[in-house]
């Protein structure tokens, strides 16, 4: 499953800070955990979280073990143009999700 | 003289608290009311909740087609959003071809095999889990509606039998707790009031979405008592006694829980 809940507002005023919220659905495996019967449990974790506004880069994150599943990452940004915001999360096991949001600034 | 009427006094207010009994109605809260701001906002954000996530998940599962009839939910029952309207509020109900209260989860999985003629999905596993969090959904904002008809009686009472029963190598009633001792702490936590309001609920603890039967195995474990395996009877009893006991509030579903 790789599904995302993102939180844009649909409207703004130009210069107006805007919060942004994303969750996306994650295990975010540590890699140090073992399985019942000793074996290590492989780590399965998003590496990367980009969000570019109208193709700029406007927040960027590592992401580590000890994050916990299900990342919620909440950033602001100016509202500079009407236009469109693309999230990407990449991770391991070509974890790879991409989500676009609008936004009119008047 | 005034220490022996302390004494009687101290020995009284004991008592008291030892027959404390149920919670009055205008006394009872949620498991809301006991946590911090942080997560209820999260709780109350639906972007930022994370058990929207299997809702979520669950409406998609809602319309896709499955088992040997390839027949989706839908397909019978239509938007979820006004035909399961209510149906958590109302659960665990008495289903009468088996004789006995049936949790939303098996209601689920009994339409899944009846009707759908699909392998009954695994319990809190991520299906199935998703599903009864997009039904538990449309019921929020209702109030638990728990009218049991005669049939019932006989498990009601054995879910409030379940209640009071001490139980494991700690000897602990579920009441002792909740009934009597709500409000006070257990090492750091806040000890609520054991009502399921929420269910599935996220459980930070967890990083996941979990049922209620989990979460009362959980409690069994704590207490140090053999738990009941998932779906059986006696689970579903209990389940019955508390959205009894917790009749009228608020379904908050999916809620989110330290």
């Amino acid at each position: 499953m790789a599904s995302a809940l993102i939180n844009v507002p649909e409207r703004a005023r130009r210069g107006e800070i805007i919060e942004i919220k994303t969750l996306i659905a994650h295990p975010m495996e540590t890699g140090y955990r073992r399985s019942q019967v000793g074996a290590r449990i492989p780590r399965d974790i998003i590496r990367l979280f980009v969000c570019t506004y109208n193709g700029t880069e406007v927040f960027r994150a590592e992401l580590h073990p000890a994050i916990a599943a299900n990342p919620f990452i909440v950033f602001s940004t100016v509202a500079t143009d009407s236009g469109t915001l693309v999230f990407q999360w990449t991770g391991d096991n070509g974890f790879a999700v991409r989500e676009s949001a609008a936004i009119v600034v008047e | 003289m005034r220490t022996t009427v302390g004494a009687v006094l101290g020995a009284l207010a004991l008592a008291a608290a030892a027959v404390a009994g149920e919670i009055p109605t205008a006394e009872r809260r949620s498991g809301y009311d006991f946590m911090g701001r942080e997560i209820r906002a999260m709780q109350d954000d639906d972007t930022a909740n994370p058990g929207m996530l299997w809702v979520l998940e669950g409406g998609a599962l809602w319309t896709r087609k499955t088992g040997a009839d390839g027949k989706a939910c839908a397909d019978c029952h239509g938007d979820a959003r006004t035909s399961m309207k209510g149906v958590a509020a109302r659960h665990p109900a008495f289903d009468a071809a088996r004789g006995r209260p049936v949790s939303l989860e098996q209601r689920i999985n009994a339409c899944r095999t009846d009707r759908q003629q699909a392998p009954a999905l695994a319990w809190e596993s991520r299906e199935l889990l998703a599903l009864t969090a997009h039904v538990a959904r449309q019921s929020r904002g209702l109030p638990i509606a728990l009218a049991p008809e005669a049939p019932m009686q006989p498990f009601l009472d054995a879910g409030r039998a379940a209640f009071h029963r001490r139980q494991g190598q700690l000897n602990l009633a579920c009441s002792q707790c909740h009934d009597d001792l709500w409000g006070r702490k257990l090492a750091g936590n806040v000890i609520p009031q054991a009502h399921p309001t929420g269910y599935p609920i996220y459980r930070l603890e967890w990083q996941g979405l979990g049922s209620l039967q989990r979460r009362l195995r959980n409690c069994l474990v704590g207490i140090r008592a053999e738990p009941y395996a998932y779906g059986a009877p006696e689970l579903v009893d209990l389940e019955l006694y508390l959205m009894w006991r917790a009749r009228g509030m608020i379904i908050e579903a999916p809620a989110v829980r330290p």
